[in-house]
């Protein structure tokens, strides 16, 4: 046996397996234009190629594949939210998300461990009450709990953490976790075999618009034709939307998060408090995740900050007093594409054939299966808005119908 | 940590100021249409280079105006908002049969 796997080892016709094909010349045109290879990118790719026949696509990348907030995020994957709109979208999400391992033939890592968020105050109680109720209402699975039902599930959480004792908690049974990388890898590699061409370090500097229309795109490779662009660029989403000539209520903030060098298993669920502004979770590999609050004011530089990691770590070690010694791995910042009502900005755009998928904030990783899903659904039918995300429409903020998700995003993503 | 100078204050800790959101006419809300009134209160130019905005000095609840680049992060000037408001604002009040529309 150890001698046939040598032999296999050193053969000449080593299978070795290509995950994504070498990078080609670009061609003149292309019926799709993807700007960004990110998750949502990818996914849109690929829906695109699976269940529509469409291939003639180029997803456009000025970094490398999922190197922006794909690569960035802490990977909480839940649906508990606050509107109807909201919870119906991102349960479908999860939903999906369940299923992407089989799919891809590739291993995504998805880890269903259930998130509990922590009330502090009354005022938070009502508000979980009421998230409890619309998730259960639109197929979601999410709970009331009390201090022993949460002693038993985090026996190693301080539930009396300084002047802000735990007095209940929100138990949403359906969230989850997955390597955030390979979600991107996975459409990529999919997307890829059926033809989708995706080119790294291109980046798209201006766009074509004749008569309201979009007509191609120009790179620091050339100028693409394009029969129609779907623009899924996260932090530069208000800089590229005003290349098209596009109002938008996008302000962009830094995001930091960080991580500790592995411990044995002693977190299953992820844990999140937006009293103290953290949230908590231990990866598969035994790290341990902080995230919190974005930065307190608009910038486009992934720049980190002490007095940040700071304070978040200062909550961090009031919730799990033990890991005041622990050792910090890496930190690092995104940043984010913020709407004032904390819900996405998807579908048409004031330009024609221009599609958008932006605004995702600090909240978009949850969303990639649907949000790929529903942006190929409406690049291929020209335009046709799915019921799912009509909500999410940028004109609701000229018509004064914000989808408001602040209370179930803030600090808990 | 980074340091603003407030006009008022001097050099503080920047862990001091509240950001205020960006610097920006107001439109005549008895005059203007709705698309407009929508346009001032939600969008953002969200400029990626220089930038004019407000901040506020917690301590002493001062308001004042900064110029901040927003990807190197450098705060090139800041000061006291009666260098931009040198003239008296005339609000006149608006009745209330016309409010109630
Ligand atoms: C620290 C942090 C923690 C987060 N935690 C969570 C979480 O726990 N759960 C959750 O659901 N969400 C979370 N998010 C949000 C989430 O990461 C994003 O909303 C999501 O990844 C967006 O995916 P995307 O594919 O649209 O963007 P990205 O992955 O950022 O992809 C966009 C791509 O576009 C490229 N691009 C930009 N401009 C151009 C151009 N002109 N031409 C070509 N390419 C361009 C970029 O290089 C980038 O690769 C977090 C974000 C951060 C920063």
């Amino acid at each position: 046996m150890p001698f046939n796997l040598l032999k296999y080892g050193l053969s000449s016709e080593y299978p070795v397996e290509v995950d994504l094909p070498a990078p080609k010349e670009l061609k003149s045109s292309y019926d799709v234009v993807i700007i960004g290879g990110g998750g949502h990118g990818l996914a849109t790719a690929y829906y695109l190629s699976k269940y529509h026949g469409i291939t003639n696509i180029a997803v456009l990348e000025k970094g490398y594949l999922g190197g922006g907030n794909t690569a960035r995020n802490t990977a909480v994957i839940r649906s508990n939210y606050l509107t109807s709109e909201g919870v119906r979208f991102y349960a479908e999400s999860v939903r999906m998300f369940e299923g992407l391992s089989n799919e891809f033939d590739f291993n995504i890592m998805y880890s269903h461990r259930g998130q509990l968020t922590l009330a502090h105050t009354d005022a938070t109680v009502r508000s979980f009450r009421q998230r409890a109720e619309v998730n259960k209402h639109f197929g979601g699975r999410t709970e009331m709990i009390d201090r022993q039902q949460i002693r038993e599930l985090v026996p190693s959480l301080n539930l009396d953490p300084g002047h802000l004792p735990v007095i209940a908690g929100l138990w949403h049974i359906d969230g989850a976790t997955a390597r955030h990388d390979a979600v991107a890898w996975g459409y990529a590699k999919q997307a890829a075999k059926r033809g989708v061409e995706i080119h790294q370090l291109t980046e798209v500097q201006e766009l074509v618009i004749e008569n309201g229309t979009i007509t191609a795109v120009k790179t620091n490779r050339g100028t693409i034709k394009c029969g129609c662009a779907v623009q899924a660029v996260a932090g530069m989403s208000s800089q590229l939307m005003k290349k098209a000539g596009i109002r938008s209520p996008i302000q962009t903030f830094p995001l930091q998060a960080m991580v500790t060098q592995p411990f044995k298993p002693f977190l299953d669920p992820l844990v999140s408090s937006s009293a103290l502004h953290c949230y908590v979770q231990q990866t598969s590999r035994g790290e341990v995740v902080f995230g919190g609050g974005s930065d307190p004011y608009p910038l486009l530089n992934t720049r980190s900050t002490l007095d940040l990691k700071e304070s978040l770590l200062a909550h961090a070690i009031e919730m799990f007093p033990f890991l005041a010694n622990a050792k910090l791995m890496r930190q690092w910042a995104g940043i984010t594409d913020m709407t004032p009502d904390y819900s996405p900005i998807m579908g048409l755009s004031p330009v024609n054939n221009y599609y958008l998928d932006a605004g995702w904030g600090t909240w978009g990783f949850k969303a990639t299966p649907i949000c790929g899903k529903t942006m190929a659904e409406l690049v291929a039918s020209g335009g046709k808005v799915p019921e799912l995300i009509r909500p999410f429409g940028l004109e609701r903020f000229s018509t004064f119908q914000q989808v408001n998700e602040m209370g179930a995003t803030a600090a808990s993503h | 940590m980074k340091v603003m100078t407030c006009p008022l204050n001097g050099p503080r800790n920047i862990s001091e100021f509240t950001y205020g959101g960006e610097f920006k006419q107001m439109p005549d809300p008895q005059t203007c249409s709705d698309a407009e009134w929508a346009d001032y209160v939600f969008n953002s130019e969200d400029i990626l280079g220089v930038v004019r905005e407000w901040w506020m000095h917690n301590p002493s609840s001062y308001w004042f105006l900064v110029e901040r680049h927003t990807g190197s992060d450098e705060i090139l000037r800041t000061f006291d908002p009666k260098e931009v408001f040198n003239a008296r604002v005339e609000f006149t009040a608006v009745t209330a049969k016309e409010t109630a529309r």
